[in-house]
């Protein structure tokens, strides 16, 4: 067989990956560097005036990008941290095992944008069921979509609630795959459960949770389900994230090539800063 | 002989009394939405369009969401399939999405959509990618009752684009059992030292809202709020923000611009007219109702119209939900002009001109045009003028959640309302409102220039951040008129004035 026709077979994936990643990526940084919009639809040439834009005149995709990265980070740590605990749980042997593991994946089954409706009807501040019981119990209602502070944590909840299942699957998945003789030799030292979690599980879930973890902070990065149907990135910005600021610009106000620049702006952010997220989540974690 | 001569004179009489009514029928038995008026003819009536056969045509639709627009869109869908044989793909889309569901095929050079709905704004950007309405629509009986301010908003230089299926404009409406009500009346005076009555200015407007808010004013064993309006970002707020301002920033003795300066073009949104509103909305935000702020149209229409405010201002829906005959406050409500204000800005002394000053707001309204690339215009153009019809016009505007309001001399009569069942006072005093609309003098036009879409979109999110407390008026308003200087700069200032200056001549009253 001629050596060469070995790369014959490579072609196939190739060209899906000039299709499916290279094409668009390059469409994009080209689209970026004109000027599209709604009264000049044409891919014209304007240097790199939107980038220069986006660095010294646009402080509301920054200020997005940090609100981003916040809720992100928030809510992975909250659906790591309880979908770790409800792993652990039905990882024993308790009644109704199946029943609690099927029950937990729930949230994360139902489609997004149908529950955050549900969501926003329960928080309707006066005529929603969750201010409604509250003042049941003498609370005053609570402004879950009208207060900038409150509203980010509305967001956090609705998030939360959807995509800890996910965290739980996967950590449970790792769980029932580690190896028995670390925890019998565990017992037989006579470790507490407490001392078994944080020096045989933890280290022996680690890279599952680095894994876990990076998964998620990816999915979070591009929120924007939520927050459309939910506080539509307010009041005022207060909820607006860079993948809603982006469609704001590109989808709503039809400036497409700076909506491109930001696109790709915020594609190279993510990929340097979850790198770096990823390298310290393994130097902190996993102990050689 | 003479017996069976009058007897065929009779009947014949009769048919020809009759046969209006007969035929009325015939139409009003199989489409039960136009029973009170059964068919009216005219070239776009459901008799003329059951002579039409479009058997093995498709015609594609994008419209709003039901039910605002969108429900009238797809029950005229199914009339007109019934009538002619046509299939009818209707697809709903949100309001905020309406301009690039129809840009971004419109820019690549395909029609996916024969017709597309939108806002009466965006003429500017949509008028080269749409077909001009053919003379012989024009032309007809039910499109020569349209109002020439309507006519106006639907054309650009003479061309009509868009096919006149709504006519809007803000004002305000408010609860006539409270406001005329001796027993309040006489409470408020008291406890205010002020008069109840319609509100005269903003100012009263708010303090009226504020004293009957978070309290149980009906007896419902609910409790009522003071005002309910469009406050959330990308849904349609900037038009509230600009009815709130114009009472304040459109000064009759300066000519030339609401929203720029035509002459240097530059922005007036941070004028202190105009932060003087900003400051009275952010007022506003402790007279809602609970999540007021995240009101958007159909919270206004169903927070109003369901009974739960004093007061409201915006498009004529939420007046004509509350007085359908299911509603908790039907005949229970009054219209009348926006409030004004007790002084106006002045930009040629640069201080405020003291005095009454009321400027009505001829916000943009639903429109609708056939693509230009479509392949099915003749039968495009039937459905509009079908959907627009003397018969379903006047069944429509009668829905407030269909989002249909007046914009044909003829709706300006009383008597349309009264035979619906409005009070005759009611019905008096929303043609006497629209109509003193029509005739003003100091009227303020939507803005409709290349990039409406950015600059309300800049102004819009200032206004919000403002409303959240992230931003003071004049800051918010700073911000915003700075990035209407940027647009300006992108779009070109030259661009902008040309189309502009159609705007203001008409707020000038010089077309």
């Amino acid at each position: 067989m001629n050596f060469k026709h070995k790369y014959v077979f490579l072609f196939p994936g190739l060209f899906v990956l000039i299709g499916i990643l290279i094409f668009p990526i390059i469409f994009t940084i080209r689209l970026s560097l004109s000027g599209w919009n709604s009264y000049t639809p044409e891919m014209n040439f304007i240097g790199i005036t939107n980038y220069i834009r986006l660095f010294t005149d646009d402080p509301r995709f920054w200020e997005s990008f940090f609100r981003l990265s916040f809720l992100s980070v928030t809510t992975v740590i909250l659906q790591y941290i309880i979908g770790f605990a409800l792993a652990l749980i039905v990882w024993r042997e308790i009644k109704f095992k199946r029943f609690f593991r099927v029950i937990f994946l729930i949230p994360m089954m139902t489609t997004p944008v149908i529950m955050t409706v549900i969501w926003r009807t329960f928080f309707h501040e006066s005529l929603g069921p969750v201010n409604d019981l509250l003042g049941n119990l003498g609370v005053k209602p609570i402004l879950w979509l009208s207060d900038p502070v409150i509203a980010k944590f509305t967001v956090i909840i609705v998030e939360v609630w959807q995509w800890t299942p996910f965290m739980f699957l996967l950590l449970l998945a790792g769980l029932l795959s580690l190896p028995k003789e670390p925890f019998l030799a565990a017992a037989i030292d006579g470790a507490s459960p407490f001392r078994k979690f944080v020096y045989v599980t933890f280290p022996l879930m680690a890279p599952i949770s680095i894994g876990a973890i990076i998964i998620r902070l990816i999915e979070a990065s591009k929120i924007m389900d939520t927050v459309f149907v939910l506080t539509s990135g307010g009041p005022g910005t207060a909820t607006e994230t860079s993948s809603f600021y982006i469609y704001i610009k590109g989808l709503r106000e039809f400036q497409m090539g700076y909506a491109a620049t930001l696109s790709f702006t915020y594609l190279v952010i993510m990929i340097i800063s979850l790198t770096i997220i990823a390298k310290v989540l393994t130097k902190l974690m996993i102990k050689e | 002989m003479k017996t069976i001569k009058t007897c065929v004179t009779a009947l014949i009489s009769a048919l020809l009394v009759f046969s209006p009514v007969a035929y009325a029928d015939k139409w009003s038995d199989q489409f039960p939405h136009i029973k009170a008026t059964g068919d009216i003819p005219g070239e776009c009536s459901y008799e003329s369009m059951s002579k039409k056969n479009y058997k093995g045509k498709t015609l594609k639709i994008n419209t709003h969401a039901v039910p605002v627009m969108g429900e009238p869109t797809a029950l005229h869908a199914e009339q007109f399939a019934k009538l002619t044989g046509a299939k009818v793909d209707v697809t709903h889309t949100p309001a905020g999405d309406l301009y690039a569901k129809a840009m971004v095929p419109f820019q690549a050079g395909q029609a996916p959509y024969d017709i597309v709905f939108g806002f009466s704004n965006f003429i500017n950007d949509w008028k080269r990618y749409l077909e001009p309405v053919p003379k012989k629509y024009v032309e007809m009986k039910q499109m020569q009752d349209v109002t020439p301010s309507h006519i106006g908003i639907a054309s650009w230089d003479g061309v009509m684009y868009q096919f006149p299926v709504d006519g809007d404009r803000h004002y305000l409406k408010y609860r006539k059992d409270v406001i005329d009500n001796p027993k309040y009346q006489k409470k408020y005076k008291a406890d205010t030292g002020k008069e109840l009555r319609v509100p005269q200015t903003w100012k009263e407007y708010g303090e009226m809202a504020a004293y009957f808010n978070g309290w149980d004013w009906d007896g419902d064993g609910e409790k009522e709020y003071g005002s309910a309006e469009v406050m959330k970002k990308d849904d349609l707020m900037y038009a509230a923000f600009y009815s709130r301002s114009a009472a304040y920033s459109k000064n009759p003795k300066t000519p030339g611009g609401f929203f720029f300066d035509l002459k240097t073009m530059k922005p007036l949104i941070n004028n202190p007219g105009f932060v003087e509103a900003l400051t009275d909305w952010v007022a506003a935000t402790k007279y809602v109702p609970p999540g007021g702020i995240n009101f958007g149209l159909g919270d206004e229409i169903g927070s109003f119209g369901g009974g739960q405010t004093l007061f409201s201002f915006s498009w004529d829906d939420a007046f004509v939900a509350a007085m359908q005959p299911d509603s908790p406050i039907n005949n229970k409500v009054g219209a009348a002009q926006l409030p004004g204000a007790m002084k106006v800005w002045n930009r040629t002394t640069n201080s405020w001109d003291e005095g009454f000053n009321q400027a009505p707001f001829f916000v943009w309204g639903w429109a609708v045009g056939v693509a230009k690339k479509s392949k099915e215009k003749e039968m495009a153009f039937d459905y509009l003028c079908f959907f627009a019809n003397e018969a379903n016009h006047q069944a429509d505007i009668g829905i407030g959640r269909f989002g249909v309001n007046p914009f044909r001399n003829d709706d300006f009569k009383a008597d349309v309302w009264t035979q619906i069942g409005w009070d005759k006072d009611i019905a008096q005093s929303y043609v006497d409102t629209l109509a003193q609309m029509e005739e003003s003098k100091n009227r303020v036009f939507p803005l409709r220039v290349p990039g409406t879409f950015e600059f309300n979109a800049a102004l819009a999110t200032a206004a919000a951040k403002a409303l959240a407390g992230q931003l003071s008026p004049q800051a918010a308003l700073d911000e915003a008129a700075k990035q209407w200087e940027d647009i300006l700069n992108r779009v070109g200032k030259d661009n902008v004035r040309a189309a502009y200056s159609v705007g203001v001549a008409m707020e000038d009253n010089k077309l």
